[in-house]
């Protein structure tokens, strides 16, 4: 039986960018996004994440969210990799813009540059920008 | 062109809401295909049909209410993020036990895959939102 969104053809492979802007907390974007690429991994899709501007902070090592009463959802970037989510990019100059580096992030990146992912962003079928 | 439309802000507190259903009416009008809406995060707000707006204002979950009375359009809140934020259909409602509902006409709850679904098959997939 096929699924209505097969109708395509079943081989049909999109390359999807979910680009996160967003400081982790202060709003539900990072959030409710990381929850959409986790049901889209079923969806078997060329899958990669951006990370740009206040986004970079949602890899924070050591976040600690006890003071605001609110869940700290990091450790979930970790279990991507068991969703296949492996292509991270990180944009160099918000890293730097922030006085961070690659050494402060929780999970595996691919640290480019503003001109790269831009580049890369052309190459996409859809974005997703939360 | 085939079009689909994720809408990320509330009506009235964000224009990504007019801008998106502006956009929609210009898709429409010009004779393309729309595939579907997709409300997320705070844009699940467009569609409940207890906002009552001041008079002399435009009606937002109306007009879009109106535009899939007209033209069959597929409006689709994503049902985590409508639980959140306290939107629900009737069978949700029985099944969380609350006291009623409030969707507006020509929406639906359902899940996120929906939103996938759209990226797949559409041409273009126009996000609104800061």
């Amino acid at each position: 039986m096929s699924e209505p969104w097969e109708e395509e053809g079943p081989g049909t492979i999109k390359k999807f960018m979910y680009v996160n802007r967003k400081a982790p907390y202060g709003t539900i974007y990072a959030l409710e996004s990381l929850e959409v690429v986790l049901i889209a991994a079923a969806f078997e899709q060329d899958v990669s994440m951006a990370f740009l501007d206040d986004g970079v902070y949602q890899l924070k090592k050591g976040q600690d969210t006890k003071g605001i009463g609110q869940k700290n959802f990091s450790p979930t970037y970790r279990a991507l990799e068991g969703y296949d989510v492996e292509k991270l990019y990180v944009e160099a100059e918000a890293l730097a813009e922030r006085g961070l580096s690659e050494d402060d992030l929780l999970v595996p990146v691919e640290v480019m540059s503003r001109e790269a992912l831009a580049e890369l962003m052309n190459e996409q079928d859809v974005i997703l920008s939360f | 062109m085939k079009y689909g439309i994720l809408v990320n802000e509330g009506p009235y507190q964000h224009q990504a809401s007019d801008t998106a259903y502006q956009f929609a009416k210009a898709v429409l009008d010009k004779g393309h295909e729309l595939y579907r809406v997709f409300f997320y995060h705070d844009g699940v707000n467009n569609g409940t049909r207890f906002a009552v707006p001041p008079q002399d204002d435009r009606k937002i979950a109306e007009l879009w209410s109106q535009m899939a009375e007209a033209h069959g359009t597929d409006l689709v809140i994503c049902i985590a993020a409508a639980q959140r934020r306290g939107l629900l259909d009737e069978g949700e409602a029985k099944r969380q036990g609350k006291d009623g509902n409030n969707i507006a006409p020509g929406f639906r709850i359902s899940g996120l895959g929906q939103l996938i679904e759209a990226g797949i098959q559409c041409d273009r997939l126009v996000v609104f939102g800061d």
